[in-house]
């Protein structure tokens, strides 16, 4: 009964470790945003956040010990959103 | 062994993460709706966004957002916690987490309270007269999509206030953790949406 639902337990190092990470990513993208690199700083800043949604998903949100079917329903999900946002601005540029 | 189990005691952690997991797919496209909105209008209205974005206090911004992620950490340690039977210690953790929650709602309160007094909310006619279309419209997005986010984190110290009463009175446990567990997984959208929000609104200029 105990071994057939095993948990994986995540250790408060590993979760201290992450808060670390999404903290830097966090002050870097502070910092790159506050000296005037045009669009750059746009795809600068929405690259971090990228990185650190991925931190939160995969460690905080556990999808690394997870079935390899929820792993695919998200990027299902993330497969979506970026296609309506690819036809969106395709839209608006070739109007 | 069978006489230990109550069957009317149905429980299914599988089935209870995935129906969590279906929601937050609709509350990300709830939100990921939103954020199409704003870089849509960013792009028709660049030099206004720019103007607008001004405004904003990258400080009060990054306060909320250290604290949001130091809550996500504290959350996702109370689950460890749980895990290791670790009751009292759990119970802390979540309670560190509510904190924070609401501090990063004072936050907001004081945020938009100077926003208030300097005539800049929805329908002002400070913003009638003194703004451009696209500057409105940034002002529109901003208090729409961080107030709907606040809406979240209210809701967030909601279930965290069942999670504690249940873990206070033992039917949450080692064994029966999805309620903790989905708790938690509902306060990572709210980081995640943060994540994405504070850049688009507070960072780019």
């Amino acid at each position: 009964m105990e071994n057939n639902e095993k948990h994986h337990i995540v250790s408060y190092r590993s979760y201290f470790v992450i808060l670390l990470l999404l903290l830097l990513f966090t002050f870097i993208s502070i910092a790159i945003t506050q000296i005037e690199l045009g669009s750059y700083n746009v795809a600068g800043a929405l690259l971090l956040a990228t990185i650190k949604s991925g931190l939160v998903l995969y460690f905080f949100m556990h999808l690394k010990f997870d079935k390899p079917y929820l792993k695919l329903m998200v990027g299902f999900v993330m497969a979506v959103f970026i296609a309506v946002i690819v036809i969106t601005f395709f839209d608006y540029y070739y109007r | 062994m069978s006489q230990v189990i109550h069957h009317d005691e149905h429980y299914d952690p599988e089935g209870s993460k995935i129906g969590m997991w279906l929601f937050i797919f609709t509350e990300l496209l709830l939100f990921g709706g939103l954020f199409i909105v704003y870089s849509v209008y960013r792009y028709l209205n660049q030099d206004a966004f720019h103007l607008a974005a001004e405004e904003l206090n990258t400080t009060v911004g990054a306060i909320n957002t250290v604290i949001l992620l130091i809550s996500s950490m504290t959350i996702a340690m109370s689950t460890t916690a749980l895990q290791k039977k670790q009751k009292a210690t759990t119970i802390v953790l979540l309670e560190i987490t509510f904190m924070l929650a609401l501090v990063f709602l004072i936050n907001k309160y004081f945020e938009w309270g100077i926003k208030f007094d300097h005539g800049i909310f929805p329908g002002s006619e400070y913003m009638k007269e003194e703004m451009s279309q696209g500057e409105i419209l940034f002002f529109g997005l901003y208090f729409v999509m961080t107030g709907l986010h606040a809406l979240h984190i209210i809701v967030g110290m909601v279930i965290m206030g069942f999670a504690l009463a249940r873990i206070k009175n033992g039917t949450v446990h080692e064994n029966r953790p999805s309620l903790l567990e989905n708790a938690g997984l509902y306060w990572h959208l709210v980081d995640l949406i943060w994540i994405f929000l504070f850049p688009l609104f507070y960072l780019i200029h």
